[in-house]
């Protein structure tokens, strides 16, 4: 009965991470006729590169900063279209946008916005006289700007995810517990703090958890944007294995990298398991 | 002073539809405990919502301590609610339950200690202080509510059907909790229920809505015995009150007044024949419904007999008795109440 299932995902998740496994303790280059063991070498060198130390701490510091501002603008976004308006159900489609449509059209429409000459963000910011016209923000050529260009695409796109599941959560508390709050005397800011959030804070846990492994994994919004650069300021580690394995024609390095996702991913998985079971077991 | 009044209460939802609360005029006594009674959809919810401020009303006024309250959230008219389901937020302990509405009020930290302990003392829940709602059973869940509310020495406690919840068994001695609860505090409460025997229970008075209108509001006693249409006669009393229609009027009598005519009856009662079709038994009593033949052939009647009375065979016809001054008379059309007409 299981058989189809697990032959699914024996061929589409566990062989690709056999291979990559198996690439890493290689010497494996495209193109290369012959293929020999080698050890821990890639792991070792890979560690040694700059390039891959700013990666890694770019791929953390990316997923924490982008997650914690989804965290709180989800947060308020469910809370203001929780309550039925006119307009809302317009609204709530507009909010889903960045989620739905393909990353690669969200980031080249952001590319467009970011450019050096031609962003509307620069215009707009002219016209409100806080840039000057002849010295405009380099969104994606100035390091920090495109670090920080780079890790507010990736708020905007996981945004509407992390929304979407806090207005579940909301949702799902019983009218009364809001009402007996005002009752009681608790003020808007008192009930949310106090009340609500604790109350959803095993969703909003969920929504974080798949912000974090969808950020993380990201390599298409870096791709678009910046190439990684400039100089590799905003180089990640899915898009350093990339050039490096498969545009660089180093395949075991490329894999080597690659596999330090995988102690984080692991924990992201526990983590969501134990979550799991734990809704299970309180139902 | 009235503690809580309302004036022309008026709540439509939609526009198009009858109002859900239709000019409802309320005003309780000090230290009353007031019982809106009614079917569901009568509005009686509807009403405490109001009075609550979690609902705005269409029109009208409402009334608490004096002041008028229907501008003001919840948080500023100094009320007290106990929801059906309790409420009790579920992530705080008992101990934090009871401490919220202090600390959303600003009491000083200082008197949090003793309030708590107090209200926690008067529901014997000093054992529980520290459990989680999930972990109580259901009357330590609503004594836990209780004593939410009373913390906060509320001027109007409000009762939304709080034993609507429990299993019949609970209920009875919850009722009797809240009834020690009422006779020791002595706060005004006014009681939303749909069970009349809660009503007439726990109510200094008692007021039956249907239908947005408040139809009679009385001691129960008095909306018992003498019920102002045919909408109080019949809702309260199980079995409801017999009513037989004649000529445009309507008699009403009570299963419990009517008697198995001894010889020699007196001027003061009307006798009927009776032509019992089945009987029930109930254990304490038992009731017997059949039909009436001669002057009121074809009425349908239920009596209502202590079970140790000899019960009437079914198809048999017996002579019962009713006491004149046990009749009610209402207009045909209207249900109102009329003044006594003579029978034949």
């Amino acid at each position: 009965m299981i058989a189809p299932a697990a032959a699914y995902v024996a061929l589409l998740v566990g062989l690709p991470v056999l291979m990559s496994l198996f690439l890493s303790v290689s010497d494996a280059r495209v193109g290369s006729e012959t293929i020999s063991f080698a050890g821990l070498t890639n792991f070792r060198s890979a560690l040694a590169t700059p390039a891959f130390r700013v990666a890694l701490r770019n791929s953390f510091l990316f997923t924490a900063a982008s997650q914690a501002l989804v965290v709180a603008g989800a947060t308020l976004l469910a809370l203001a279209l929780r309550e039925p308006f006119r307009g809302r159900g317009l609204l709530r489609l507009l909010v889903l946008l960045p989620w739905v449509a393909p990353i690669s059209l969200g980031a080249i429409g952001w590319k467009w916005l970011l450019d050096s000459l031609y962003s509307v963000v620069t215009w707009v910011l002219v016209a409100l006289s806080l840039v000057s016209a002849s010295n405009p923000p380099m969104w994606l050529g100035e390091p920090r700007l495109a670090m920080l260009s780079v890790l507010l695409v990736h708020a905007w796109r996981t945004l509407p995810f992390a929304t979407m599941i806090l207005l579940a959560g909301l949702s799902a508390i019983p009218r009364d517990i809001p009402e007996a709050a005002a009752v009681d005397g608790s003020g808007f800011w008192r009930t949310h703090f106090t009340i609500t959030l604790p109350m959803i804070r095993p969703i909003l846990l969920v929504a974080l958890l798949f912000g974090v492994v969808f950020t993380f994994t990201d390599m298409t919004a870096v791709y678009i944007l910046t190439r990684g650069g400039p100089a590799d300021a905003t180089q990640v580690l899915p898009s350093l294995a990339f050039f490096t394995g498969i545009l660089g024609g180093d395949l075991a390095q490329g894999a080597a990298i690659s596999l330090f996702l995988f102690p984080l991913l692991l924990a992201a998985a526990v983590a969501l398991l134990r979550l799991a079971r734990r809704a299970e077991d309180a139902s | 002073m009235a503690i809580v009044e309302t004036r022309a209460l008026t709540k439509r939802f939609a526009a198009a539809d009858p109002p859900a609360v239709a000019g409802v005029d309320l005003a309780t006594r000090e230290g009353e405990f007031l019982v809106l009674l009614g079917p569901s959809g009568s509005g009686k919810t509807t009403v405490l919502r109001m009075i609550a401020g979690l609902e705005e009303p269409t029109s009208g006024e409402i009334w608490i301590g004096g002041r008028r309250v229907d501008g003001l959230s919840p948080r500023e008219r100094r009320i007290a609610m106990v929801f059906q389901s309790y409420a009790l937020y579920p992530h705080l302990t008992v101990r934090q339950n009871i401490a919220f509405p202090l600390k959303a009020q600003g009491v000083p930290r200082a008197d949090h200690a003793a309030r708590i302990a107090s209200a926690a003392g008067k529901f014997q829940l000093d054992r529980l202080l520290d459990r989680k709602p999930r972990e109580l059973s259901g009357g330590e869940r609503q004594r836990v509510a209780l004593a939410r509310a009373l913390v906060r020495e509320p001027q109007v406690f409000l009762f939304d059907e709080p034993l609507s919840n429990l299993d019949a068994k609970l209920r009875a001695s919850a009722r009797e909790e809240l009834q020690r609860f009422q006779d020791e505090i002595r706060t005004t409460a006014i009681y939303v229920t749909h069970d009349q025997i809660e009503a007439m229970a726990l109510g200094d008075r008692v007021a039956i809505m249907d239908r947005g209108r408040v139809r009679q509001i009385g001691t129960p006693t008095e909306v018992y015995d003498d019920p102002a249409d045919t909408f109080v006669a019949t809702f309260l009393g199980s079995p409801p009150m017999n009513l037989l229609e004649r000529d445009g009027r309507i008699i009403g009598f009570r299963p419990e007044h009517v008697r198995a005519a001894g010889g020699g009856t007196a001027e003061d009662s009307v006798v009927f024949r009776f032509r019992c079709e089945l009987t029930e038994y109930l254990g304490s009593e038992r009731l017997a419904f059949g039909e009436l033949d001669g002057d009121w052939a074809g009425r349908e009647v239920v009596w209502r007999m202590p079970s140790w009375q000899p019960a009437p065979e079914p198809g048999a016809q017996v002579a019962v008795a009713v006491a004149r001054d046990r009749f009610r008379y209402f207009d045909a059309a209207t249900g109102a109440r009329t003044t006594p007409v003579s029978l034949g």
